[in-house]
Parts: C-alpha cells; sequence; structure tokens
C-alpha cells in the first residue's frame, strides 16, 4: 500500500492512549486562565438592553428593506448605515434543529441541550438568531414549528442573550 | 498571470489523533518529502507559504513564526495564511500567488496541525469562534453549527441519514488502501446509523476525528517545472471567498460562498461544465453531509442532488466522479489544515497515476480540491490538470 508509487515510507510516530498511560513521553501542561471584558458595541448594547426589557430589537436598513437581527448599525450589503430601530416579535418560526448530547468541551451530557436557529416574526425571512428549545419532547420538535421567547422574570434579567430561557412551541 | 503554476513534489506525515512530533518536526517531514519528491533543495526555493489552523490547538500564538524551522522559512519572503478548515486548500493559493505574479520561480506550500496538546478534547478550542455576546452563553459547540445545517439540508431537499451515511461508509472504505490513514476501515450504513448520537443528526460515524499531522507540496512556474519534471501537475485555476459571520441569517441548505469560489476556479481553468469536465474531485468532508452540500456547492451536483450520486455509486473510486479517493478527512483524518493539504496531495499523485491501490478507475486528467471552514463561511477551490 503505497500513498504515492515512488514513496515507501511515511514518517511520524504515533502516541497511543497505553502509551500516556504508561508515561512512555514526556510533556509540559500549561493551563491559560485569561480574562476578558467585551463591550458589547453600538448595536448590540441597544440589543441587550431591550432584551431586559423583555423586548427583542432589530435594525433596518431603508436601501435594501431587510430588517436586521442580530441589529448592525451598518448593513453590511449595502454598505452604508442601517436607518432605524425597529422591535421584532418574540415568536418565530424553527429553521432547523439539533439534539445536542456533548457540551462545549465535547464532554457528553446527563440531558441534552435542544438547540435551534429561530426565524424571528416581523424581521426579514431568514433572519434567524441561534436559541435553546425548551417545554419540548426532542422526538416532537419539527422544522417549520412555530415558537414563543420563555423569557426569564424582569428581576431576573441581565441583559444578556439568556434573559430568553428559551423557544418553546404555540399552536399554529 | 505571468507564470503558468505547476506542482513538481508532494509529501505528508502520518494522521493520527497524536504524534510524538512536534509540529515543526512534522513540518520537517512533509515538507523534506515534497523536496525529495520534486528533486530540489530548500536553497532552490524562493519563497514560502505556511498553513496552520486555530492557534488555540496548540496554545502558541504567532504559529506561522513558530513554523518557520520546519517549514523552511527562515530568510526567505514568508507568509502564514489562515480561514479555518479552509486554510489546507488557501495554503497553494496563496504559494499561486507567489508564483503566478512572476514574483518567484518556486514555492514551498506547508500545512501543519496538532489538535492533540489541547485537553479535555480539541473541540474545545471552537467555541471561541462563536460570537462571544450572542451566542457562547447558549453553550455552544462546533458541532452545532454541522448538526443545525445537515437538518435543515435534510428538511429543504427530503434527504434521508442513511443516504448521507453512505458517504462515511465509502471514505472510511477508501482510506482503508491510504497507509498514511487513522481511520480506514470497512463499515456499513447500519453502523453509521447505530452509532452514538452526539449531536443528532450527526452521529459518531458522521464526523471526522481530530488529528495530527502536516502535509506539504512544491509549487514552480512553467519554465522551471519543465526542467524538473515531465509530468507537472498544473495548477490551473484557484477560487476563495467568504461569507458574513452572521450564519443564522444564511441559507444553510446551500453554501452559496462555495459556488462563488467555485466559478472563480472554474472560469480560470476554462471549465464552463464542471460535472462533465472534472475528472476527480477531493471535496471537503469534515462531516459526510458536507460531502454532498459541497459537490452542490462545486456545481458537481444539482442541488439536493447529491445523496443519490452517492448511493448510486457514481462517487466511488471506479465511478463516474470518484470524489475522495484518498478517503477524506473521514477516513485519512482531520488536522485541519495539513487535511486540505492532503486533498492538494491526493489529486497530484492521481493526476500523476501514481496513486497505487487508491488509484481511480477512469483517466483523470482535471482534478478538483475544496476546503471549507471558519464560521461556515469560507470557499477554497483550486483546479489541478495532468
Amino acid at each position: 500500500m503505497n500513498m504515492s508509487q515512488k514513496i515507501t515510507s511515511y514518517p511520524g510516530h504515533e502516541i497511543t492512549p497505553e502509551d500516556v498511560r504508561e508515561g512512555k513521553y514526556l510533556d509540559v501542561v500549561y493551563k491559560f486562565e485569561p480574562k476578558y471584558s467585551w463591550a458589547a458595541g453600538v448595536a448590540i448594547s441597544r440589543f441587550l438592553a431591550e432584551l431586559k426589557e423583555g423586548r427583542i430589537i432589530a435594525r433596518k436598513c431603508m436601501r435594501c428593506e431587510r430588517i436586521l437581527v442580530p441589529p448592525r448599525m451598518y448593513c453590511e450589503q449595502c454598505f452604508r448605515p442601517t436607518d432605524e430601530w425597529i422591535q421584532v416579535k418574540d415568536t418565530g418560526t424553527v429553521n432547523t434543529y439539533s439534539i445536542s448530547h456533548v457540551g462545549t468541551d465535547a464532554r457528553r451530557l446527563k440531558t441534552p441541550i435542544l438547540v435551534a436557529v429561530v426565524d424571528l416574526d416581523r424581521a426579514t425571512p431568514g433572519m434567524g438568531i441561534l436559541h435553546n428549545l425548551g417545554e419540548v419532547e426532542p422526538s416532537k420538535i419539527k422544522v417549520g414549528m412555530k415558537v414563543k421567547a420563555v423569557w426569564k422574570s424582569s428581576s431576573e434579567r441581565q441583559g444578556a442573550i439568556t434573559d430568553i430561557r428559551y423557544f418553546k412551541p404555540i399552536g399554529d | 498571470m505571468k507564470n503558468r503554476v505547476a506542482i513538481v513534489g508532494a509529501g505528508m506525515t502520518l494522521f493520527r489523533r497524536r504524534m510524538l512530533e512536534s509540529p515543526k518536526e512534522l513540518s520537517f517531514e512533509a515538507t523534506r518529502m515534497a523536496l525529495d519528491s520534486a528533486g530540489l533543495e530548500l536553497k532552490d526555493i524562493q519563497s514560502v507559504v505556511s498553513g496552520s489552523a486555530p492557534d488555540a490547538f496548540d496554545g502558541m500564538h504567532m504559529k506561522g513564526e513558530y513554523l518557520l524551522d520546519g517549514t523552511g522559512g527562515i530568510g526567505k519572503p514568508n507568509q502564514r495564511v489562515y480561514v479555518g478548515g479552509g486554510t489546507g486548500v488557501f495554503t497553494p493559493i496563496g504559494g499561486w500567488w507567489n508564483v503566478a505574479s512572476g514574483m518567484y520561480d518556486t514555492c514551498l506550500c506547508v500545512a501543519e496541525e496538532k489538535m492533540s496538546p489541547l485537553h479535555p478534547h480539541p473541540q474545545y478550542a471552537f467555541w471561541s469562534i462563536f460570537d462571544q455576546i450572542l451566542e457562547r452563553p447558549l453553550g455552544t459547540t462546533l458541532l452545532w453549527i454541522f448538526s443545525l445545517e445537515m437538518r435543515r439540508y435534510m428538511h429543504k431537499y427530503g434527504i434521508k441519514e442513511e443516504e448521507i451515511a453512505s458517504v462515511a461508509v465509502k471514505n472510511k472504505g477508501n482510506a482503508v488502501d491510504h497507509p498514511c490513514a487513522q481511520l480506514g476501515a470497512k463499515i456499513t450504513v447500519e453502523d453509521v446509523m447505530n452509532s452514538e448520537p452526539i449531536c443528532w443528526p450527526v452521529k459518531r460515524l458522521d464526523v471526522s476525528p481530530p488529528s495530527d499531522g502536516a502535509a506539504a507540496v512544491v509549487l514552480a512556474s512553467e519554465k522551471v517545472a519543465k526542467k524538473l519534471t515531465d509530468q507537472p501537475v498544473w495548477l490551473d485555476g484557484v477560487g476563495w471567498t467568504l461569507d458574513s459571520t452572521h450564519w443564522t441569517n444564511r441559507d444553510l441548505a446551500y453554501p452559496e460562498y462555495v459556488e462563488k469560489a467555485a466559478w472563480m476556479a472554474y472560469k480560470m481553468a476554462g471549465i464552463k461544465k464542471p460535472r462533465k469536465e472534472i475528472d476527480i474531485a477531493e471535496v471537503y468532508d469534515p462531516f459526510d453531509y458536507k460531502e454532498l452540500h459541497h459537490m452542490e456547492g462545486l456545481q458537481l451536483a444539482g442541488k439536493g442532488e447529491a445523496p443519490q450520486m452517492a448511493v448510486d455509486g457514481v462517487t466511488q473510486r471506479d465511478g463516474d466522479l470518484p470524489v475522495c479517493p484518498s478517503g477524506g478527512l473521514l477516513g485519512v483524518g482531520n488536522p485541519i489544515a495539513a487535511a486540505g493539504m492532503m486533498k492538494i496531495c491526493e489529486v497530484f499523485w492521481q493526476l500523476r497515476g501514481e496513486a497505487g491501490k487508491r488509484q481511480v478507475k477512469k483517466d483523470a486528467r482535471t482534478g478538483l480540491a475544496q476546503a471549507w471552514g471558519d464560521l461556515m463561511q469560507v470557499g477554497t477551490v483550486a483546479v489541478m490538470r495532468s
């Protein structure tokens, strides 16, 4: 078996899980624990402030007439400033979804996370946001399903995407 | 273009979950093999382009500078390119600029990746590609963008998981014949369907593994290439485009940015009917559905029609359009940047008729290699001719 008929040996040495367990190779372990403070930006600061009030805000570009969520202060297609703030609904349609059995670092979860792209009502069609689904059996989730945001109470909200706990199904 | 550009040598290391060699050592091994196969020494090389994906895997910033000793770049015009998973094919595109522009007659292109240093799992590094304010707080993992895209693609065209699984079966099977492969195996569609659902619809065997490895090619101008070999492989078309990171605002069923990159490369290579004119394709396959999704973006299949081609065997090594005869990322392994370069290497060996047991049945004259990546937003495409 050749990679190329002209090449007959293949460089590199594998370290097997056994080698690791038996301490057969040397390594150096280092943990990097930086802390960042991100300015949310002009558009997203307003978006987060509106979430705190239980509302979802978008920006509209008058040239292409798109209503953009997440909002941006400039239209990346027309390449000009966007024109106005528009409140969109906290209802929408499941564009796509997934049932995640793994967490951020790929460790297995006891309870799967239900995740979806939700196209929000009153925004331009296809303007979805990433969020979680709740109050639904995983097997009952469908693309095209109508959903509504379930908000934290006003005292719990802090101006974060997690002010919406998740989206839950509503009847058609 | 001032120069027509040829690939005159290729090399790669083993792809494995964890390698003893350091990133520099892996780069050296692949680069040395590429130079040897071109019959050149480092003194003959005028410029160097290196490619490596997220620095977060290694935990070393300025990876291109770090790699320099192993990529042969010391004291030469050197650049590092980076477009996430698209990097492996973008690296020779960067080399192409060097040679096609007339600046240099020879250029080394080296792609390296070690994913193994990061614990508990290399997946963790991908967390930081998501929007830090609106997405990361939701507990994101890279698998989500794939599982969400796969589900949308299935929904749009009524595609079955079993049809998609046939790609994993083909590629892991092809990889059995690749001496550097990490995950070559004879498996069945049932094996894929019964594998652990890690992020449904994505199951364990729908996914390529994390890997360590390196791969390299040597580029030369037509004048130099013709002196070196009577079998140059011409890099006749290159294309690359990016879409926005606002990935939830995009049509997830169709990679328009891949189509744009493909037409840029096809126009340059004078290709008008890709499905008829491309003989073999190393399409980017970090997940089985991605091979199908990309075949459609690359105009090698109609929208929603790639799954049937896979089921019908059209994309097998003995089929009318062999796709991933190497075994792809699913079978050979996925050291991110090196995996895309492995595809360039495979097309090089296939077009020279040197691929041995992996050699496709048809007389392949024109080949394509493609990679994809970042926040599902980049397409990088190379068209090669014997």
